[in-house]
């Protein structure tokens, strides 16, 4: 067995795709009009943004007026939430969930420090919100709710629908960070009652430093910055027109191949999952069933997750971990705690995130790799039980 | 991230595993990020005549484990004592400044291996 390369890191980032790339090179290259000269080059640009909004709003049932071109997932978050916290006559509260990514979760603490009341939801050992925990967070002083659509670390798929219907039925805005989400499975803006979505280009084979948030007619956004009249004055700064093309490309890209994909990618999600399971003292964190289909999370008993991933690497696989000594921090994912995780089991954590390239191979290789890997730190560490 | 003895000394770790017959057997943990380390020593006159360890912990913790067995292996317990985590991360060929509390681990350890067994020799003698 030859060590060979392989990418299972896909919630992290993706790799461009080769359609993508052609469609925006042009844009790069010639193109290089900006979109909101009235010459020519530019109206060319111009309609290049356009085509790519047109895209985007198809993709998640919007309408192109709604969607908004942003550096990315981050930035989009940041918008949707201070944006609204922004246009509300008085400090109110807002409702989000433990688990949410940092780009969610620190603009909330910062509007807390602020003087906003802001409620942190907990999950149950799934990773799942619960319908009914929201409704007991709610208050008079309510305006929005933001719960994720998916989990970046342990993939489980959030009651989204439920909760916009919920949101709605009540007149709170209801924001979703959907960065892991769009482009693997379905997402309507309408039949779900979403108000505000995030969305990251690079998490479905699009170009990096570009994303997008769909805001619903009506609601009303506080610009995070002064500048021109781009993208309505929401976003303002001359438009990253090659990467909005390629954001377009890729999502229509995405949504089309989706079931097909999706199919392949739980068959070998799964199969990745029994195998690794049956390397005993594994557990699986993470909804069974409610799951991305890319989205692979086990923790294993007395392995650091850090060791494992460098022993991974070393065997050509990228992988990701929420142990504390990946991030640099000191406390191991606060996703998994939250999921009430045992400190050991949460820095044991190892996840794999399928992408496109993946193959039956791919998973062959990894669990041959795994098995000898997991038996050699498990018999270094100081908290394996004694063999004999 | 690593350097290339980083690397050597986690994927073929010297002395890891238990030993049955030691002499004494010291820990470590680190508090601030959950890393645990034995040490076990066997002990002839005042050398330290066999060594190992097993670790739970990342890649720095492991190899910082290993090099410090390989370093402590045949000195007497005055020289060994001496050793410092510094001297253990320099031995590697430094680690990066966000792991060097993973190093901590190694040499703290072997101090309580040795405490351990100079208190119990005072025990034994009194």
């Amino acid at each position: 067995m030859s060590k060979r390369p392989i990418y299972m890191d896909h919630a992290a980032t993706s790799p461009l795709r080769e359609e993508v790339l052609e469609a925006m090179l042009p844009y790069l290259q010639d193109k290089y009009g900006n979109p909101s000269s009235l010459h020519s080059p530019g109206r060319e640009a111009r309609e290049a943004v356009n085509e790519a909004r047109e895209k985007t709003a198809r993709a998640l049932g919007a309408d192109p007026k709604e969607i908004f071109f942003t550096s990315g997932g981050t930035e989009a978050n940041n918008i949707a939430i201070k944006g609204t916290a922004r246009r509300q006559k008085k400090k109110g509260h807002l409702i989000t969930s433990s688990i949410e990514h940092h780009a969610v979760l620190d603009v909330c603490k910062e509007l807390a420090a602020e003087g906003f009341q802001v409620t942190f939801l907990p999950v149950d050992r799934y990773g799942m919100v619960s319908l009914e925990t929201i409704k007991r967070a709610l208050t008079p002083d309510t305006f929005l709710i933001s719960i994720m659509t998916a989990n970046n670390e342990v993939g489980t798929i959030e009651p989204v629908a439920e909760i916009g219907a919920l949101a709605r039925e009540r007149g709170i805005l209801f924001h979703t960070d959907a960065v892991q989400a769009v482009g693997q499975i379905p997402i309507n803006v309408r039949e779900m009652n979403i108000d505000l979505l995030s969305l990251s280009a690079h998490k479905f084979n699009g170009p990096k430093g570009v994303g997008a948030l769909y805001a619903r007619r009506g609601v009303s956004l506080e610009p995070l910055y002064r500048g021109g009249g781009q993208e309505r004055k929401l976003r303002p700064g001359t438009e990253n027109v090659a990467g909005i093309v390629g954001l377009g490309r890729a999502l229509e890209l995405a949504v089309e191949e989706m079931p097909e994909k999706s199919r392949r990618q739980q068959e070998l999600r799964d199969r990745l999952i029994e195998g690794l399971l049956g390397m005993g003292d594994v557990v699986l964190n993470g909804h069974p069933s409610a799951r991305l289909p890319g989205n692979v999370n086990v923790s294993f008993n007395y392995i650091e997750g850090e060791a494992l991933l460098l022993g991974l690497d070393l065997e050509g696989i990228a992988a990701s971990s929420g142990s504390a000594c990946t991030s640099g921090s000191l406390e191991p994912s606060h996703v998994l705690r939250a999921m009430g995780l045992e400190e050991q089991l949460a820095r044991g954590s190892l996840r794999l995130t399928l992408g496109r390239g993946n193959s039956d191979a791919d998973v062959d290789y990894l669990l041959a790799v795994m098995g000898p890997l997991v038996e050699r730190l498990r018999r270094m560490s100081a908290l394996y039980p004694r063999q004999n | 991230m690593y350097n290339e003895k980083v690397i050597d000394h986690f994927t073929n770790p010297r002395n890891v595993g238990e030993m049955p017959d030691a002499d004494v057997v010291g820990e470590s943990g680190s508090f601030k990020c959950g890393d645990t380390m034995k040490i076990y020593l066997k002990i002839e006159g005042d050398r330290i005549a066999d060594i190992k360890f097993q670790t739970f912990g990342c890649g720095a913790a492991i190899a910082s484990s290993s090099m410090l067995t390989e370093m402590a292996k045949g000195k007497t317990l005055e020289e060994a004592r001496r050793i410092t985590n510094k001297d253990v991360a320099a031995e590697l060929g430094g680690l990066p400044p966000l792991k060097m509390h993973c190093s901590n681990l190694a040499a703290d350890a072997l101090q309580d291996a040795i405490n351990r067994y100079l208190d119990g020799e005072k025990g034994a003698q009194s």
